[in-house]
This record gives structure tokens, sequence and C-alpha cells, in this order.
């Protein structure tokens, strides 16, 4: 009965959904305003009925119904209950239904809290946003309906879910990635209310900025959960591999922060408009570009959901409508919104035009690499197989990163419009010294050894850290106090500067990390031991340890540093027993300044197993790095100007301005 | 070309990617490319097939070539595959051939190979398959061709009979000789 129910409740939402598509937007046109008005209760209707559905396949996975095949597939009564919720997006349909939720969560949230927005605008956005949930419903129910039941066959046991997500943070890293991928669809629908309305102006801005800030900063998290996941949950060590799943949703990102930028410079300045509209839908196709990928078998990948071609035909149709119907409008309407301003050599329009254009190039990179495998079979015929790897993408996109952070620390200390170069000399010269002496003193002070790329990454962490704060205390010098200039700071400009913090962080744990990482796999027999630096890891052997629904192969490995007891460490083999997979549980100290990594390879008779025990320093960085930037996109969020009744104020007159340059 | 016509340029390139991916559905997925090639083998040390108490570890595989052969009893491409790998394991003296039997019923497998004859130097028992996973195996038969430096050189999915084994094989083993 419950499966039904929410079967039902699907189909609900795509009538409510399918009425919230048209009506808004006819009502938009021909000015009808209780049809405009509709979008309000239309989307709170969706979003209950969504919120209907996902309850009802929360409560069969946590009731063990496995007549539902779905649920059957991805659960089992031994699974831990906290496993069986996060179960219900463990696999295609399911976490399909969490992104239309997810949706329907980001519409109703625009209808609530947009409440400054012109009834027409926010009427076109809300039909833009229902027409995606209408495909994406369309979708759900044709070929991957999360309830079908299998009445006549219903197994006794679940198959399990896959135990390489029995784990916290890859049951928490897809909503976060889907908040992300979701989220831009709000920039998307905005774009597409400006084209269609030719209205694109600072007010229009200044609404969107908000939304994609959210969008950007769930997707930083997502991103670096993930990685998060794959660093200790794979038991490789590593955390990044460029695979073609992990690509997909760095695209998105990339150009969401191209798009941040901009519309920053949309706000400010009234230029780049139509580029702004451009990277505002290609944040948003980039992510339905993910999902395709992801879910249609195209590239192979460890993280990719089961293949089906049916599926990928008709999301690829759902593409062809929403990107290729969204790029001809923009083709057709772009002019309408072209900016009129102008700017001059060196200001921080053109600094910030400089990184967007890098943030793109960066993502064609890495879309021409993912993408590359397919293009090269396509040319040369099936037999001819070429896999591209780190190596390709790490060429190309470190080199990429650096001049990019080099420009990230001038365009902070540009100006608008125009930008003396003897100003920002003054400004830069003696941090540009600065960061290129510690940034080669500091490693060789501390390792002893000449290694340039090393050196390089920490100068450029310096410049941009030392950038921010010398910013900071310049903005600061001509007020009473420091702390009243502390005091007078927009949490936007704080939002600013925590994330460029973020950036610094991250590179200085990437770079950190790929250098003076120490790996070592070694044999060893009880009481053996390994040192590593002033480590020293005893192998003590390893027990059976039975989980609630796996067997493992538990080690305990004892700590010394510097010759006193540090810690025991648990690396773990787990045999999962429904579905009889191995998995490999590292075991990893998590400190500040470095991580102690240990794994458990495979046995070598009479006790001796081959472990892995990794020292990584500052691997840490990476995700702090991570979180800071997210933290910054919310801290901008907060700002108070995103919710004073001035926008709707300044919002009449560009509008006017812009009318008469229409004519 | 006209400022216009420019703005088309992003729909454009977005229907050539469409088309991309459109030619990539019909494509059998089961045929990529393994990350590994080029990349060293990676360290495993595993069970012998016909004595439990010796392991064979990768340091073993250093001399020479080698041609990895993840074969299981319940696969039946194996069966029609191991004739052709008989054949040409008495036929190259120079190349090692080593079995790795993936997922399999131990007993049945040292029968199998017992009855039928053995082509491999060396055999040993991927039990857990995690020796499959590291090589990124989707199924059986997979074959790698690992060279002296102990670098995958190439993947081969699906079965080898003397054709594939000319075309294929013998270019490549030309080539790292």
């Amino acid at each position: 009965m419950i499966p039904e129910l929410g079967h039902f409740a699907l189909i609900l939402a795509l009538c409510l959904a399918s009425l919230q598509a048209v009506f808004p937007m006819v009502g938009a046109h021909s000015g009808n305003t209780l049809w405009m008005q509709l979008c309000r209760p239309l989307s709170a209707g969706v979003w209950v009925f969504m919120l209907l559905a996902f309850g009802c396949l929360a409560y069969s996975f946590l009731h063990d119904d496995f007549s539902v095949a779905y649920v059957a597939r991805n659960s089992n009564t031994l699974l831990p209950v906290y496993y069986k919720f996060a179960a219900v997006w463990g696999a295609h349909e399911g976490s399909l239904l969490l992104w239309v939720l997810i949706l329907a969560t980001w519409g109703y949230a625009v209808s609530i809290l947009s409440r400054d927005l012109p009834l027409d605008i926010l009427a076109r956005v809300m039909s833009v946003m229902a027409l995606i949930t209408v495909g994406f419903l369309i979708f759900m129910l044709g070929t991957s309906n999360p309830f079908e039941r299998m009445l006549l066959n219903t197994p006794a046991e679940g198959a399990d879910l896959n135990p390489l997500l029995q784990d916290f943070g890859l049951t928490v890293h897809p909503p976060m990635l889907y908040m992300g991928y979701v989220g831009f669809s709000v920039a998307f629908s905005f774009a597409i209310a400006a084209l269609l309305t030719g209205r694109l102006d600072a007010a229009w801005a200044r609404w969107t900025r908000p939304w994609t800030n959210a969008a950007w900063a769930f997707l930083t998290v997502g991103i670096a959960l993930g990685s998060w996941w794959a660093y200790y949950e794979l038991g490789w060590g590593g955390w990044w591999f460029w695979d073609p799943v992990e690509n997909v949703s760095f695209m998105p990102w990339l150009v969401g922060t191209a798009l941040i930028h901009s519309l920053a410079v949309t706000e400010k300045r009234g230029v780049f408009k139509s580029w702004t509209v451009l990277l505002a839908i290609a944040a948003f196709s980039l992510s339905l570009l993910g999902a395709f990928i992801v879910r249609s078998g195209v590239i192979t990948s460890v993280h990719a959901f089961a293949v089906d071609p049916e599926r990928g035909m008709v999301l690829l149709t759902l593409l062809l409508l929403i990107i290729g119907g969204s790029l001809f409008l923009y083709a057709l309407r772009a002019p309408v919104v072209k900016g009129t301003a102008t700017y001059g050599g060196y200001s921080r329009e053109l600094f910030l035009l400089f990184n967007n254009i890098i943030l793109v190039v960066s993502t064609a990179t890495i879309l021409l690499g993912t993408l590359f495998p397919l293009i090269h079979e396509a040319i040369y015929g099936e037999a001819n197989k070429v896999s591209v790897g780190p190596p390709y993408f790490n060429t190309l996109f470190v080199p990429l990163m650096a001049v990019m952070a080099f420009f990230l620390g001038v365009s902070t200390f540009s100006r608008w419009k125009r930008t003396s170069l003897q100003h920002l000399w003054q400004n830069l010269g003696k941090l540009l010294t600065a960061s290129v002496v510690l940034g080669i003193v500091i490693p060789l002070l501390v390792t002893a050894h000449f290694n340039p790329s090393a050196m390089l990454a920490m100068a450029l962490a310096l410049w941009i850290a030392l950038g921010v704060v010398a910013d900071i205390w310049q903005k600061t010098a001509n007020k009473a106090s420091r702390v009243d200039g502390l005091r007078s700071l927009s949490l936007s400009y704080y939002g600013m500067q925590l994330a460029h913090l973020g950036v610094a962080v991250l590179i200085l744990g990437v770079c950190l990390t790929s250098h003076y990482s120490i790996e070592e796999d070694r044999r060893l027999a009880p009481n053996e031991s390994l040192t590593i630096g002033d480590y020293e890891f005893v192998f003590k052997g390893v027990e059976e340890r039975r989980g609630p629904n796996y067997i493992a192969d538990s080690a305990t490995i004892d700590v010394l540093k510097d010759g006193e007891f540090y810690l025991t460490m648990h690396p773990e083999k787990r045999r999962y027993l429904a579905r009889g997979d191995v998995q490999t549980e590292a075991d990893i100290q998590v400190g500040f300044f470095r991580d102690l990594f240990t794994a458990l390879g495979d046995p070598r008779g009479e006790g001796a197993w081959v472990v892995r025990i990794h020292v990584k320093p500052f691997v840490f960085w990476i995700w702090l790095g991570a979180f800071l930037m997210a933290a910054g996109g919310i801290t901008a969020i907060l700002d108070r100007r995103y919710r004073t009744k001035r926008v709707r104020d300044e919002a009449a007159v560009p509008a006017v301005g812009l009318k008469t340059a229409l004519e | 070309m006209s400022n216009r016509s420019k703005l088309f340029i992003p729909a454009a390139f977005f229907l050539v990617m469409l088309g991309l991916l459109f030619y990539g559905l019909g494509r059998d997925p089961s045929h990529v490319p393994s990350a590994l090639v080029n990349r060293p083998l990676p360290e495993f040390s595993k069970p012998a097939l016909f004595d439990e108490n010796q392991n064979i570890s990768s340091d073993q595989l250093r001399d020479g070539i080698f041609i990895v052969n993840v074969w299981a009893t319940w696969c039946p491409p194996c069966h029609v595959e191991h004739p052709y790998l008989l054949e040409i394991s008495k036929r190259e003296k120079d190349v090692n051939f080593v079995g790795v039997n993936y997922k399999d019923d131990v007993k049945a497998a040292r029968e199998f190979l017992e009855q039928r004859g053995n082509p491999f130097k060396f055999n040993l028992v991927d039990l857990d398959g995690r020796l499959g996973i590291d090589l990124g195996v989707a199924g059986a038969p997979e074959t790698f061709i690992v060279d002296a430096t102990g670098t995958i050189r190439y993947r081969h999915v699906g079965v080898i009979d003397n054709k594939v084994w000319a075309e294929t094989f013998e270019p490549i083993l030309a080539q790292i000789r």
C-alpha cells in the first residue's frame, strides 16, 4: 500500500508541475496576475508530493519491504538502520527521486524567499523550473520507477547495499552534490527568464547571486565529501583520480565559480551580461550532462550506476530539449541583454574576465579529456581504444590553476573601471617579493630539498593568503580603529576573502601532499615494524572480528612516535555477508599537519600481511580549503544587501534604461 | 562571421557533443580500455592454485614478458579459449603465461587444468576478486600483456583465438620483445 501511495504521489507531483510549467508562463506573457500567482501554491504542492514520495520509499526501506524491487536490490535485514535510510539514494532510481525532490525544494524555496521579485519574473522562473521537474518526473515514472513491485516472487532477503556505499561520507555526499547540481537550475531559470523578458540589470544579478552562491557552496561540500570518501574508503590513499564521475561534478563547479564572479561584475558594472547568461546556462547544462554520463553508462567508471541504454536515450532527449532549447534561445535573444558600459585596461573587470576565461578553458580541457575516449573511438573505430589518465589532466590543469592563482591575487587589488599599473605595483610589489622569498625558503628549511614545483605552489598559496590579509589591512586603515574597520566591512566582502583563503589552503594541501607524502606497501610479519619519519609502525597481527553485516580481518598496528607509544590503528578487510564483496577499510589518524594512513593488503602466510602505510602531510588542508570556500559562499549570502527592500526601488530604474536601449 | 551567428556557436558545439554521446550509447560498453595500460602491474600476493601454502607475488613476475589471463571454470568463453591458450603457450616459448583463477571454486579449477592441460607457468587464486578489482577486470576472460619492466601494455577483453593472437597480440609482443 505504501509504495503505491508513493507512486501516486509522484504522478500527482507530475500533474502539478505540468500546471506550474504552463500557467504562470502564459500568465506572465498575457499579463494575467491570477495565473502568475498560481506558481507559489503549485510549487508548494509539487514539493509536498515529492516529499511524500520520498517518505514512502524511505518507509519501504526501513520496513524491509522486499516486494519493492528497488528495496530488494539495495537493502538487507542486517543492514544498520542508518544505512537503510541512506540506501534510499544508493542506486539509480532512488537517487533520481532525491534529485527531483531537491529540485522541487529549490523551487519551493525560490517561491517563498523571493518576495521582492517582480511577479512576472518569478512566474517565469518557476515555470522554467517546473518544466525541468516535468522532464525528470516523466523520465523517472517511465524508465526508473523506484516503487516497482515484485509481488509474485518476493525475495525473503535483500541483496544488500553496495558495501562501498556503506559509509558516512558517501551517504551525505549525494544529497550535497545534488543540492549543488540542482541548485544551478535556479540561476539557469533566472537566465532563461532574463532572455525571455530582455530584462537583465543590476537587480537581476542581485537576485541571482545568493542562489548561485548557495548552489556552489553545496557543490563544493559535495565534491569535497566525495574526495574524502575516495581517500579513506577506496583504500588507495589517493583523494582525486580524474575519474569521469569526478570530472563531471568538477565541471559545473568550475563554471559555477566563473558564474559567481561574472555575476559580481554584471551587478556592479553592468557588463558581461550575455556572458553571465551563457555561464548560468552552462553550469546547469554541465550538471545535467553529469547526470547523463553517470546514469547512461556511456563512459565507464568505478562510481557509475548500472548501464541501461534505454534510460540513456530518454536522458539524451531531455538534454536535447533543455540544453539545446536554452542555447538556441540564447542565440536568438542574447543581443537583447547586451551590456553597454565600458571598462579600461588593468581594471578589475579585465582581470575577472581573464580568470573567467581560465576557468572555462579548464572546464573545456576536462570535458575533452572525459569525452576523448569516445571521440577517439568515433573516429578510429571501436578497435582503437585510448584511455586518458591523470597525466593528461595534471599537465594541463595544474599550470592553468597556477596562472589563475596568480591573477586571483592581482584582481583583489585592482579597481573597477581602471587601475593604474603604478597603483597595482605599489600594492603588489612587496607581496610578490615576500611570497616568492618565503615560498622558496620555507620548503628549503623544512625539507632541505630543492623542489621547484612545491616552491611555486607554496609561493602562490602565500601570494593569495598574504593578499587577503593585506587587503583587509588596507581597507581598515582609514577607520577610527582597526575593530571599527573590521566592523565596517560587509559580509559579502568577508565571504569573498574567506573563499580566497580557502583556495590558498587547498593549493597548499594538494601540493604538499603530492610532493611530500611517504607511501610504503610492505610485507610485515607479526611484531615486525616499519619506520617512516618520526613514526614507527609495529604490526601486531590480524584477528577476525564480526560486524553487523560483515566479517572483518582486523589488524592491530601500534604506532610509536619518537620511540614513545602514540596510538593503535586497526585497518580492516571486510567481507560483506550478503554479496560476498570484500572491502578494504583504511584506518586513518587525521591530524592538522599530517595524516597517518594504514590499509590492509593481502595475507602472505604465517600471519604476515601486505600492509599499506602512508604518512601524508597537510592532506587535511585539502578538505579544510574546500570547507573554507563553501563557508565563504554561505557568508556572502548572509550579507544584508540581499534582503533589504532597496532591491525593488533600484530595479525600476535600470529596467527603464534598458527599455530605451532596446528601442 | 557576423556577431549574430557567433551566438549560435554554443548551440552548435552542444549538438556535436550530443551526437557524440548518441554514438556512445549505441556502443558496446564492455569494450573499454583499462586505466592500467602503460602503468605498472598492481602489487599482489596470491596463493598458488596447486599449493595453498605457497604464495605467488607480483615480484615473481619480473624477468621476461608475461601474459596474465583472468579465467574461471564458471565462464563458458574461458572453456572456448582454453585449447587456444594451450596451443599458443606451447608455441611461444619466450612468453610466460600466468593464470589468475578468478572468483572460482578452487577444486573445480584444479581438476579443469589437470584434465585439460595447463597452459600456465604460474597459477594463482583470486578468490575474493581483489586482484580483479586492482586490474579493473569487468569479467572473465580478460588478458593482459605485461612487459619485462612490469608494465601493463595491453588489455584484451574476451576470448583469445588464433586470429586474435595473430592480429592483436603478436604486433604488441613484437614491439616489446
